[in-house]
Formats: C-alpha cells, structure tokens, sequence
C-alpha cells in the first residue's frame, strides 16, 4: 500500500538533538547570520523534548562551548558545579581500594576547569540557543528511514510512522503518516550506535579503513544526599573490584548542586563472561565504602543507562557520504581516556556545520561529499586529542588492566600522546563472548532496596513509555537464534546485558520462549552491539516513545 | 459559533513525581511539562465539532507563567485558530484561574467552554464547575459525547450507574471524560504553522481579576510506603488474615 507523504524542504537537517546535533544547527544559524544570508536547518529528535534522551556522567569540558558561545556565561548555560578536586581509586575487593596519588593519575583524568553538568540539562538550553537563532526544532518525532536518491545520494529523511498497531495494521482514525524531511545536507547526530548511521557505515562502506568500533555501557542513578556528606565539584573516579581484566569497567561518582550527586559504572561491552550483567556489576558496586559512604542515608532519583562508543581515533569510520555526514558519536568522536565525548560531539557538529555553511553560501546545491569537514577536522584540536589517546583503550584490551594503566601513565605523561607506538584492537565485541560452559557463574547479591534496586523498579525512575499498541521495534533477523543458539551457548546474555529488562527468557512448563518487553526499552542500544549473533536490529519505536529523563 | 478551550500545562503523565525536600511541593526543574491529557481531549472534541461546521472558531486560552506559551503552542497545532495567554508568574489560586478563564470566555463572546474534567497534578476537578457558576451558566460535566443541535447541546455523561443524557442550552461550560474520543498525533507540519499562529498576552488586572488567597498548601508528601505483602496458598488463609487485620 503506497502511502501519500507531505514533503518538507530545508538546506540542511540534522537528525538528533544531542550536544553534537545543537552545536551544527547554532553553528550554521551563526555562519549564515554573519554572511548575512539565510541558511535553514530543521532539527528532529526522537525523545517526546530535548534531553529526554540524554544521559551521559558528566564532567564537561568547555572547550567547545566557549568557541560556539563565548559568552556562554551571561547566556546563562547550566555549567554550575566547577570541579574541585579529583579522586582516583583503584578497587581490591568488596571493601577494600587503594587511593591512587595524584601525581600517577594519568594526564588525561585531570579535571581542572571542567564542571559537573546534566548534559541534559545542557541539551535543553542549547536548544532555546538554537531556537533563537532561527533553527527549527522538532522533538517527538523519530527519523525512520535514510531518503537515498537513485544517483546514491543522500536526500535527507522518513519520518517514523504514528498510530500503527502491533500487528503493522494502520489504526483507524489516528494513523498518521511520518513525512518526509529532505535537505542539500543531512547530519546523522544519533549518538552512539545510531541506527540509521549504521547502515550509513554499511552502505556507504565507511568503516572499511578503520579498527572495528568498540562500545561500553553506562549505567547512572541521580541521588539525592545527606547535605553533611556532600562537597560540590567532587569528582571520583575507579575501576578494579568487581570488574577484571576479561571484564573491564569503571565507576565514577560526582558531586553536584543541590545536595546531588550522580554515581554510574560504565562496562566495557568486550566483556566475556556471559553470565555478567553490568547492571547487577552497578548495583553491587554501590555498596563498596568508596560509593556506600555517600549514598547511605540519600535517596535515588532516578535511573538511566546508555552506549558509549569508546574505540575513537582508530575506529572513526569516513566522516562524509554524498548528502551528508556523521557527527558527535554517530561518528565515533567520544575520548575515553578521558571518559568525556561531549566536547568532542560539539566540536565534530561545528566543524561538519562550517563545511555545510560555507557551500551553501558558496552558492551549492548540496547532495555531495562534505570534503572540507574531514579536512578541517585534521587541522583541529578535536583531531590531536583524539590522535593522542589512540592507545588508550586498546592498552586496556590488549595489556590488561594493571599493565594497559601503567602503558597509559607512560604514552600519556611522558610522551603526552604522541610515542612511537600505535596499539590496534580489532575484534568486536559481539565476538568476545565465551561459551557459558566455560565461564564463572556470577551470583548476584540481593538488592537490598535502600543502596541496591531491583530492574523493573529502577526502570521506572526512568519514567520510559511506548504507545502500548505498536510493532515491537527490536527486531530479530532469525526469531529461533535465541532460545536455539543463544539460550544452550551463552545462556541468552540479553537477559542481562539489557539494563531494562526488555528481553526475557520464559519457562512455562518445558519449552523455554524469549520474550521481548519493548515498552521497557530505555534506548541505549547494547542489544544491537553485544548479541553475539548479532541478531537483534534496533529501530525508532513511534515518535517521543522512551525514557523521560530528568537532569540527567 | 466560537468555542473556547482552555489547557494547562502540567507535569507530563510519563513522569515520575518526585516532593520537594523541603514538602513545599512537586519537583518541576528540569522536568517534561505537557498539555493536561484531558484538556488535549476537550481539544480534539473541539477540532471535531469544527470539522463537522458545528464550530466556526477555536480560540485557546491558559492561565500562567511565560512557559506557558509551549502549551498554547501545541493547543494551535493540534488546529485552535488562535490564543490567548493570561500571562501571571507565580503560584495561581484555582478560584483566581475560573475567574480569568470565565472573564475570557465573556470578552471573547464564546458559545462552547470545552476543557478537560480534571487536571492530573492536583485532580481537583472544580475549573469547569467554577466557570460554569461565575458566569451562571449551564454545565455538563464528564461528557463521553458531545452532540450539537443549534442553540443546544446534547451531551452523554458517564456516571456511576451508566450514561446520562443531558440537554443544555449554550452558551453552556463542557468538560471532557477520557473516553470522549482519542486524539490525533501532531503533524510536523502543522507544529511549524503553529509557531506563526496570534496568541495574545493578557492579565488578571486586565481581565479585572483580583487574585485571591483563599487556598493555602500547608505540605506536600508522598504517598505511604507499602508495606511487604504476604503470600497466600489457599482462601480459607486469605479470609484467616483479612479477619486478622480486622479487614472482613
């Protein structure tokens, strides 16, 4: 059945309003401005508002906002908490941990002169910057499809049908068809493992000169604390304990305003116990004294758990395809030695937003390659911090912890990124798994509903909602791969990788079934990167479905 | 026949609330606000009448701060013709709130007031009531259909022993039940037309409002906690432990 679209028109789209996607649309609203001359981005994002879907620690970086808006302060940009001071802990058992000195920490876990910030919160006032320069911003609405041309060219994109019932049948009287969005240049700012980037990738074969992409997943809980406890701009770092080598991650904890303070782990999704489940790793991990001491006494807020794409420099795919281009960790461009990519998606989206003002000014049509973005991010600083961290998380898959941390003070304080050496780390971590027959069981203490919580009610802090009635928007490419490989292989690891609980495997009577809970999903994409079938397709559920965060 | 439909903006129903430390009151910092899903309803009757050429005009109207503006912005893209925002900051009586809304539906020379039945933050379900009596007009309160004929309206109810059929003459106050009808989805489309839509500012001492302080919030606090259920295996054990806590 052909459907009848309405078709809206725009020199430039960006799909995604992330810190990467707002940073392109100010900055081609500002190029355009000071060459006097109209340029008109139209900016569509998934989350019911801006920042419903952001979730990131975070310790921020303001490098890149000071050169979007160097009068961010009197705009009054939601950077509050300076960071104070630094502490670095490296964990030994459940109550044990050794402080690391300061003067061992390597270069690039430093903090001075960065603030602890809602990236959220950051999103929603770059918006209103956005919006005053003229970008129009639509949020609710769910980018479904890529628009190709038959020349191969990228034409902007679908928007996700709304009022489809489960079976795929149009409901009656509320079907409303998604339209379609096109413009000269479209902006992929999905963040990390985005779906319609990667089948950007794949299409347009832009990873085939890079390392493969390495991912991690981020859990975090909002807390609210004893004020006696709490020391604003505190920022506390770790790994070790429960985590290893085979199974690396790290926690983090920061202090905010208002007697806050968010505390995460963040497991590398190269893990290879398949009986792991980051977010029991997250629950446990509360209860060491480093956590414990400060959320004894608080309560939680709320709750939310996201990919990060962690293999930068080595793994950035080809920025440009004709029509468009990818940005912010679409691309790739998070630093983890840093544990920070916000700075670095802004900076990716201005540098791709200059590219796209200066043809369009230039008098272009649009539906090329965007050369000049990938030149002048060579001329960057984006370019030479992320060329210098390039070892920093192979030396962690390669060397192991204890040895990769040590290569990493090395490579960092004494050859400040720029050594001789360049490590490569090319397995994905779909294939990192080891056979459940071969792996350590993990039990998993009891949440005791005060530190530690429980899936279903830490979803709910999440305050995530999908229209009931709509196809199930995580889709299998085989229906029988998890209860007939997955389930005697791995023992299903979705029923744990998930942070959410959106995959289950039921025993009713004999037959074991897997059953998907999609309304759950809090949108972070580890199912589409860590099944080791990799078959489970992530794709937009109808428009503002999905968490609602808040400060996040 | 113009119709005037008036929509709050509250803390959206995905939500989860969260009391103030301090229990002055619900935590909105940072929080999704959205339109009153009831009012949204009385919208979507009212788009409905209009199309059928029952209404000629819908004009949108709310009461509060300049954030407010978001709410009348969707209420034009969901098709109102255009708004009015009675612009005033800070915390606004419910008595106050009737008083500018009837003082509006007044000056615009309204023949319909469709707003939801209750709102979801304080679910006082009076703003219908209290307009109705200010401007001693007929209502019909909880409509599950909205019919109409003239000088008339004939609208269903739902009350607790079935529906209810009542007759009013307009102009006349209607608040919308959930199952009035289901609302469409927003088109893009029509958010951006929305954006160039009138909406006209005005205020209480324009309206010849004096605000009130009759209603004082003296705290506000969760809900209980619940305690711990117990399992039963049988209903001679469920009877023996409804009996125990003096339950049956």
């Amino acid at each position: 059945m052909s459907v009848e679209r309405d078709v809206m028109e725009y020199d430039v789209l960006v799909v995604g309003a992330g810190p990467s996607g707002l940073s392109a649309a100010c900055r081609l609203k500002q190029a355009a401005a000071a060459a006097g001359k109209e340029i008109s981005v139209c900016l569509v994002e998934k989350g019911s508002e801006v920042g419903a879907h952001i979730l990131s620690g975070a310790v921020f970086e303001p490098r890149a906002l000071e050169e979007l808006f160097p009068n961010w302060k009197e705009l009054g940009a939601p950077l509050n908490t300076p960071v104070a001071r630094d502490e670095v802990y490296f964990l030994t058992g459940p109550e044990k941990g050794i402080k690391t000195p300061g003067m061992f920490v390597p270069r690039t876990m430093h903090n001075e002169g960065n603030y602890i910030i809602s990236l959220g919160n950051l999103c929603r006032w770059l918006a209103q910057q956005a919006e005053g320069l003229g970008v129009e911003i639509y949020p609710g609405f769910a980018a479904q499809e890529v628009i190709v041309d038959e020349g191969n060219v990228v034409r902007g994109v679908q928007i996700g049908d709304m009022g489809v019932d489960r079976a795929g049948h149009h409901k009656e009287g509320v079907y409303t068809p998604g339209i379609e969005l096109r413009a000269k240049y479209t902006l992929f700012a999905e963040g990390c493992r985005g779906h319609l980037g990667k089948r950007l990738i794949k299409r347009y074969r832009l990873d085939e000169n890079s390392d493969a992409q390495h991912y991690g997943i981020g859990l975090k809980e909002l807390w609210t604390i004893d004020p006696a406890k709490h020391e604003p701009g505190l920022v506390i770092h770790g790994a070790g304990w429960p985590l290893n080598s085979a199974n690396p991650g790290g926690f983090f904890l920061y202090h905010l305003e208002n007697h806050q303070v968010y505390a995460g782990l963040i497991v590398d999704l190269s893990y290879s116990n398949p009986y792991l489940s980051p977010f029991d790793e997250f629950q446990r991990i509360k209860h060491h004294p480093v956590m414990k001491k400060y959320l004894e006494g608080g309560k939680r807020v709320s709750y939310g758990a996201r990919a990060i794409c962690k293999g930068g420099f080595n793994s950035l795919p080809k920025m440009v395809f004709p029509g468009g281009a990818l940005i912010g960790c679409d691309l790739g461009t998070l630093n983890f030695s840093k544990i920070k990519g916000s700075h670095t998606a802004m900076k990716s989206g201005m540098l791709a937003a200059d590219a796209a003002a200066a043809a369009l000014l230039a008098g272009g049509e649009g539906g090329d390659e965007l050369a000049a973005y990938p030149e002048s991010f060579k001329a960057s600083w984006l370019y030479d911090e992320l060329y210098r961290d390039r070892n920093f998380g192979p030396a962690m898959h390669k060397l192991g912890v204890l040895f990769g941390s040590a290569f990493n003070y090395v490579d960092q304080n004494w050859f400040r990124g720029k050594g001789p050496v360049t490590l490569h780390d090319n397995t994905p971590d779909y294939a990192t798994l080891k056979p459940a027959a071969q792996s350590r069981k993990i039990e998993y203490p009891k949440p005791d509903g005060v530190i530690s919580f429980d899936k279903l009610s830490s979803v709910f802090l999440s305050s995530t909602n999908h229209e009931e009635d709509q196809p199930v928007h995580l889709l299998l490419a085989d229906p029988a791969v998890p209860i007939g490989k997955n389930l005697p292989l791995y023992d299903e690891p979705a029923q744990r990788y998930c942070p959410a609980g959106v995959y289950e495997v039921v025993s009713e009577g004999a037959a074991p079934r897997f059953q998907i809970n999609a309304q759950n999903c809090v949108h972070c994409k580890t199912c589409d990167i860590k099944d080791p079938a990799q078959n489970i397709t992530w794709v937009a559920p109808e428009g503002s479905g999905g968490p609602n965060y808040a400060n996040m | 026949m113009k119709a005037l439909v008036s929509v709050k903006r509250v803390v959206d129903y995905n939500v989860r609330i969260q009391v103030k430390p301090d229990q002055s009151g619900v935590v909105t910092d940072g929080v999704k606000m959205s339109v009153n899903p009831f009012d949204e309803i009385a919208m979507e009757e009212a788009m409905r009448l209009k199309e059928k050429g029952k209404i000629t005009e819908i004009i949108a109207v709310t009461v509060g701060g300049a954030k407010c503006e978001e709410t009348l912005r969707t209420a034009l893209a969901f098709g109102a013709d255009r708004a009015v925002h009675v612009k005033e900051e800070g915390e606004i009586q419910p008595l106050t709130a009737a008083q500018a809304l009837a003082a509006v539906f007044k000056k615009e020379g309204a023949q319909l007031f469709l707003l939801g039945k209750q709102a979801i933050d304080d679910d006082a379900s009076q703003t219908g009531q209290m307009v109705a009596a200010l401007l001693d007009l007929a209502q019909a309160t909880f409509a599950s259909k909205v019919e109409l004929d003239g000088s008339k309206a004939v609208v269903t109810r739902e009350v607790d022993a079935g529906l209810e059929t009542l007759e009013v003459d307009l102009p006349a106050v209607v608040t919308a039940d959930l199952r009035l009808n289901e609302p469409r989805y927003l088109k893009l489309p029509d958010i951006m037309k929305a954006k160039k839509k009138p909406i006209e500012a005005v205020s209480f001492a324009s309206l010849g409002v004096t605000p009130g302080a009759g209603l004082k919030t003296t705290k506000t606090a969760p809900p209980p906690k619940r305690g711990k259920g117990i399992v039963v295996k049988t209903v001679d054990e469920l009877v023996a432990a409804l009996k125990a806590k003096g339950l049956v």
